[in-house]
């Protein structure tokens, strides 16, 4: 017989004030197997939780239910205070009467009525709980960042400073990602370059990372503390450890009408190329579409041009396995595709650019060697149009619903530069609303403003349209209530960002939660910024949520951190909540390994005793603790009912099912 | 009716959420009857959303929207301004009982050069 003791919490109004938390706990009091009752302004406060430990005590408690807000806040909280009391841990039950009763519900007697059914479901589970152990598992003590631009390089240096082992997977040529693109940064103007480079060689100086470029992860096994990776080393058909980046090859190359990415398909490269100056690993790659031997078998003047011997055009794909007890993912964004928006004239005048490109236009190492020239005619841009929110705050379904974030500031880092530049140029921003929170920030843009004379229409632009070599741009003027047409040279499109697309697979492969935006979910909005909801997956720069480069350095700072914390330890204690199997009544079908997402099932032959001497052998499912994640999918597929998990044995919800029920 | 019940049947009527814009003025910037317009199409927007009916019965802006929905289909919002004038074109025009073309004229409208879905049209918007 269980002696149950339930606490409703108030959560002070954010539950009282919904719920008749003294009428719950009266109730609650009568129910079969309860023998102590109460209610708390702050059940998970120090004194809420004296209250439960002093229970316990006092009345023999054998479980208790806790009615309070959701387990994934304070489910662990209670459980150990209910260990500090000397009871099991798992004989503590949460009733969720805040986040699915009192914040969802207005009428009073409706949501104290429902609080107590989820009061007694909470019980009628209790009272078939059973104590359970954690078990301990073994922690690798490497860490697998997904993605080489500035977030995946801070965390990985992070980490590597702590002692422990990291390994960098990009999927391009080098690692820098888009902060290598950019020119300048706001709001210091320091070059990107020159800060950025010095940081991508110390990751391949140090000796605790390692760069695994152009390759991508394949498959994701394991669990927190024991990841299985297979991760895709894209041939290159250069020898890394052979390629001195000389750049020989690259001018031996006849084939130069490969579009460069680096420069946002600006100008063109060879087939085989160092994607910029400064790429770490400092080595060539063939574009395999445009090389020549490649694609014909016939050429080859890379390979006899190159000293060291480094070009294999037979090179194919090769695959690693490795070990992580962490994976980051750091994958990065990109600029959405403006297909939707006809209006800007995008794809019809090259003198419609995103401020991407632009970035590429103002850099020394770019197309133009820094000098700003329209891509048509490669003359001096003398007015100057850019367009802000092209894409964002968008609920049409053309474009994207958030805030970009970052084109405020980089929209007034390029009119600001611009006009330092060229000052006889005359340069428009159109904007919707003026957003620059942050240090140094709103002064930078009023710079922009008082000090370089840029001039800020409130206002959306309706319509781009070509007029002989000039780009009309026509769209209203809010604070003077007319609508304008601005004749310009050049036309810079502040195109929404989004998540990088191949972070999708990433998120799947990793069961991290992702939002309808493709933005990674963490575990909390507010108290866990940096950690996905699936243990040992952590969050790093833009895969997150838009950001820009200061902030972006904070929170790959802060992922590493935790990342540490987790490598530090050398034992992690496993979840009990597992499946079993009962084996008496396994039939050995298979269903249960077919539908197991972790692999944790395996078959053995086993030995029965019949009777009377005789034995039996036959098959049975057996599953592995360490790896199971307590999902449940074998439970249900299981056509015998021999599958069961530990802690939500299918008579406990059924026990559940049935109070609800009950009148 | 008074104007608050007056407003949100208008709200009704344009099928559209005026909350739900953000004040871009998008739609202005590539209306073409624009500089015609006394009440601008943004401000059909904001004045509905303010209850400023009376503003916008009065304004000449009603008779120069031509429909073209430019504003509908660029507004990233999914605002249709041009929907709140049609809500208050009609507004005007039912309760004055005056449908503004009778049965009886439309033969004498009908020639080689008005195409017949005009007529149609315009018996449409312009009658009860």
């Amino acid at each position: 017989m269980q002696r149950i003791g339930v606490f409703v919490c108030w959560c002070g109004n954010n539950i009282a004030a919904t719920v008749d938390v003294e009428r719950v706990s009266e109730i609650l009091s009568h129910e079969y197997g309860v023998v102590y009752s109460t209610n708390y302004q702050f059940m998970c406060s120090e004194n809420g939780q004296q209250l439960i430990k002093t229970a316990i005590k006092e009345h023999n408690l054998t479980g208790i239910v806790v009615c309070s807000c959701s387990p994934r806040m304070h489910e662990a909280t209670f459980r150990k205070t209910a260990e500090a009391a000397g009871l099991n841990p798992y004989m503590v039950e949460i009733a969720n009467i805040r986040e699915h009763c009192s914040w969802i519900h207005k009428d009073r007697e409706e949501a104290t009525a429902k609080a107590v059914i989820l009061g007694r479901t909470a019980i009628a589970k209790l009272l078939l709980n059973t104590p359970l152990t954690a078990g301990e598992v073994g922690v690798t003590k490497r860490a697998l960042v997904i993605g080489g631009g500035i977030a995946g390089i801070q965390t990985a240096l992070d980490i590597a400073e702590a002692g422990y082992e990291v390994d960098i997977v990009e999927q391009r040529a080098t690692i820098g990602g888009r902060m290598a693109q950019l020119d300048k940064t706001f709001p210091t103007l320091d070059c990107s370059a020159c800060i950025l480079t010095p940081k991508m060689v110390d990751c391949a100086q140090s000796e605790k990372i390692d760069i695994l470029a152009y390759s991508e992860v394949e498959e994701v096994k394991g669990f927190v503390g024991n990841f299985t990776v297979k991760i895709r080393r894209k041939a290159r058909y250069v020898d890394e450890t052979k390629c001195t980046g000389c750049g020989a090859c690259m001018n031996a190359c006849p084939s130069k009408k490969g579009l460069n990415e680096f420069n946002m398909n600006l100008n063109t490269r060879p087939a085989i190329y160092i994607p910029f100056a400064q790429a770490i690993p400092n080595v060539a790659v063939i574009d395999p579409e445009q090389c020549l031997k490649l694609k014909t078998g016939k050429c080859g003047l890379c390979q006899r041009k190159c000293e060291v011997g480094a070009i294999d055009y037979t090179m194919q794909d090769t695959f690693i396995e490795r070990n992580y007890g962490a994976i980051v993912v750091a994958t990065g964004f990109r600029i959405s595709d403006l297909k939707y928006f006809n209006e800007y004239g995008y794809a019809d005048n090259k003198d419609v650019i995103t401020s991407l490109e632009l970035e590429r236009l103002m850099n020394a190492a770019g197309p133009t060697g820094g000098t700003l020239l329209r891509p048509s005619d490669k003359k001096h841009p003398k007015v100057i149009t850019f367009i802000q929110c092209v894409g964002s705050r968008d609920i049409s379904g053309c474009g994207k619903p958030y805030c970009s974030k970052i084109c405020c500031m980089y929209t007034a880092k390029h009119a600001m530069l611009i006009r330092e530049k060229y000052p006889d140029t005359e340069v428009h921003v159109f904007y919707i609303d003026i957003r620059t929170p942050g240090k140094n920030y709103d002064e930078f843009y009023r710079r922009a403003v008082e000090q370089y004379g840029v001039d800020y229409i409130k206002g959306m632009v309706g319509k781009v349209y070509a007029n002989g070599d000039k780009l009309m741009v026509q769209g209203s003027d809010l604070l003077n209530n007319e609508q304008i047409t601005i004749e310009s040279d050049l036309v810079v499109l502040a195109a929404a960002i989004e998540p990088e697309p191949s972070v999708r697979r990433i998120a799947t492969m990793l069961s991290a939660s992702i939002d309808t935006n493709n933005f990674l979910t963490e575990a909390h909005a507010k108290l866990r910024p940096v950690e996905s909801p699936t243990a040992g997956v952590y969050l790093s720069g833009m895969c997150q949520g838009p950001k820009d480069i200061p902030e972006t350095v904070s929170q790959a700072s802060a992922c590493a951190a935790k990342v540490i914390g987790l490598l530090a330890k050398d034992k992690l204690k496993s979840n009990p909540c597992v499946s079993h199997s009962d084996e008496m009544m396994c039939n050995g079908c298979g269903t249960c390994a077919n539908v197991c997402p972790y692999g944790a099932i395996t078959y053995i032959d086993k030995e029965f005793r019949l009777g009377g001497g005789k034995t039996e052998t036959r098959r049975v499912a057996s599953v592995n603790e360490a790896v199971c994640q307590g999902c449940g999918a074998c439970t249900v597929a299981c056509p015998s009912g021999a599958m069961d998990l530990k802690g939500f044995a299918n008579k406990q919800i059924m026990a559940e099912v049935e109070s609800i029920c009950k009148r | 009716m008074d104007n608050t019940e007056l407003t949100n049947r208008l709200k009704e009527l344009s099928g559209t959420n005026v909350r739900q814009c953000m004040k871009c003025g998008k739609c202005s910037g590539r209306c073409p009857m624009f500089d015609k317009m006394d009440v601008k199409p943004h401000q059909f927007v904001s004045y509905l959303a303010d209850g400023k009916i009376e503003k916008l019965q009065n304004s000449k802006s009603l008779w120069y929207c031509l429909s073209c929905m430019e504003c509908v289909e660029r507004c990233p919002r999914g605002v249709a301004p041009a929907a709140v004038i049609e809500a208050i074109r009609e507004s005007v025009v039912r309760p004055q009982g005056g449908n503004r073309l009778q049965p009886e004229e439309v033969p004498a409208l009908l020639n080689d050069e008005v195409p017949q879905q005009l007529i149609v049209g315009a018996y449409r918007k312009y009658n009860h």
